[in-house]
């Protein structure tokens, strides 16, 4: 044997892999859900709280920045161990499913309440006085006129982080969600062979390709000649 | 009560912090009169614009423009503002809309119009301004003088009773100046109140009911554009216009 026969036998074992495509495949469907819900609880959250912040209410505020720098700064793992093996001293007990998804939108609300905020506030000054002058109320202005130009300032960084974010479902291997790491990994240790992982790898290319693609077309579309 | 006076400001006030920028600012203007205001800069004719229409918060005096107290906290300040139009120095249109976009988003958000109507009345305004056939165009495949006269039909359309134009020209290439400075005298011959902060002494001369000239908060005289031009009565007017009129 070779060793590129031994190379493609350890890696890509044809074998092994037939076995265990259908583990892979349901592991791509947890991983599905886990990152749609991550990204619409995480991105709604995100845009909530800094609309809710652009209408400056002091105390309030405080809150939002804490909670916002408390979840930027802890490391996504740390949070989901949190709520899965701390919370139920609490007296709520979410399974591994829950406590990821919360842990990740949790995380990704954080950065994307920095990102929204930031094109607001870059939006100049200029477009709130003369929506306003029109008699547009600040909800109105906010909605109609600042908001549409901040989105399309933060489509570019949002896509980077929701990639990035929704990548740490892998992390819900920890708390045994049956995710595509999860099945790669215990196939990879019940076929004593790595080819599962490759599997894996190529799941991971063939779930977030298309989204990096369709980021790209969206920046595009949005942008506009100033 | 001797004339009707559309906007009547009075003993306005205005800090921003320790900076005391309108020092005390009476301004009447009658119905169809278009006021000039001149004065070297800081010495607080935009703020007193931008106090008109509440803008800026003054600290202290009172507003009232076509009858509404501007700074009674029962003041419905939206509904005000539609019947008072403002141009900005940097036009402010919206980039991400057309020009009818811009011109009819208060239209339908504020005054309540269908799409339909909305529409109607925000080609009739871009046309009143020359622009008709731009109304698909986005802001930045215009020039700063058609950006200009968006800005002013989108306060047109409103139907104001009063327009404030904050130095509409100053932003613009000298070729693009007439274009605007037209569009102004065609409102004021529609009979429209005018108070015009701006340096363009040539139409101020030819189209101005009156001249005010402010410095350092206060308004230190006012008159017919003749008159001001030509007699100052005060030692900073006729500096201020001997620099503007060596240019």
């Amino acid at each position: 044997m070779s060793t590129w026969d031994r190379f493609v036998d350890t890696f890509f074992n044809g074998k092994v892999m037939a076995k265990y495509l259908p583990d892979i495949l349901s592991g791509m469907v947890v991983t599905i859900e886990l990152a749609v819900l991550i990204v619409i609880t995480g991105l709604g959250a995100g845009l909530a709280l800094a609309l809710i912040r652009s209408l400056a209410i002091r105390p309030l505020n405080w809150l939002i920045v804490f909670t916002v720098d408390l979840f930027r700064a802890l490391p996504p793992l740390v949070i989901i161990v949190l709520i899965y093996f701390g919370l139920p001293y609490a007296d709520l007990s979410f399974s591994g499913f829950v406590s990821t998804w919360l842990s990740l939108a949790l995380v990704l609300m954080a950065f994307s309440e920095e990102i929204f905020w930031a094109g607001i506030t870059s939006v100049h000054k200029g477009q709130w006085e003369a929506s306003r002058s029109t008699g547009l109320s600040f909800g109105q202005t906010l909605m109609n006129v600042v908001l549409p130009q901040a989105l399309r300032l933060t489509i570019p960084p949002l896509t980077n982080r929701t990639i990035a974010i929704t990548k740490g479902t892998a992390l819900g291997t920890v708390v045994a969600v049956t995710e595509i790491l999860g099945e790669a990994s215990s196939a990879m240790s019940n076929s004593y062979n790595p080819s599962p992982l490759m599997m894996g790898a190529a799941a991971y290319l063939v779930l977030f390709l298309p989204v990096v693609v369709l980021a790209r077309r969206l920046e595009r579309k949005f942008a506009w000649k100033r | 009560m001797a004339t009707l006076s559309i906007v009547d400001a009075r003993a306005i006030h205005k800090h921003f912090g320790a900076l005391h920028v309108l020092k005390g600012v009476d301004l009447k203007v009658a119905e169809r009169e278009l006021v000039f205001v001149i004065g070297p800069s800081g010495s607080g004719k935009s703020t007193l614009l931008r106090c008109l229409n509440r803008l800026e918060e003054p600290s202290s005096g009172s507003i009232v423009v076509d009858g509404i107290d501007m700074l009674d906290p029962r003041t419905d300040i939206n509904h005000a503002r539609q019947r008072i139009g403002m141009v900005f120095q940097s036009f402010n249109l919206y980039p991400h809309m057309t020009a009818l976009g811009n011109v009819t988003l208060a239209l339908r958000k504020v005054a309540g119009k269908s799409r339909a109507e909305a529409d109607r009345l925000g080609h009739a305004a871009l046309e009143r301004v020359g622009l008709a056939d731009r109304a698909e165009h986005t802001p930045g495949q215009l020039s700063g003088g058609q950006q200009q006269r968006v800005a002013i039909a989108r306060s047109i359309a409103l139907e104001p009773r009063v327009m404030l134009f904050d130095e509409p020209t100053s932003a613009l290439d000298p070729e693009l100046v007439g274009s605007v400075l037209e569009v102004m005298r065609s409102l004021r011959e529609s009979g429209m109140t005018m108070i015009v902060v701006s340096h363009e002494m040539g139409f101020a001369r030819n189209a101005a009911d009156r001249v005010v000239f402010m410095d350092d908060g206060l308004i230190v005289e006012q008159g017919a554009p003749a008159e001001i031009f030509e007699h100052p009565a005060h030692d900073r007017t006729r500096a201020f216009i001997g620099q503007i009129q060596r240019h």
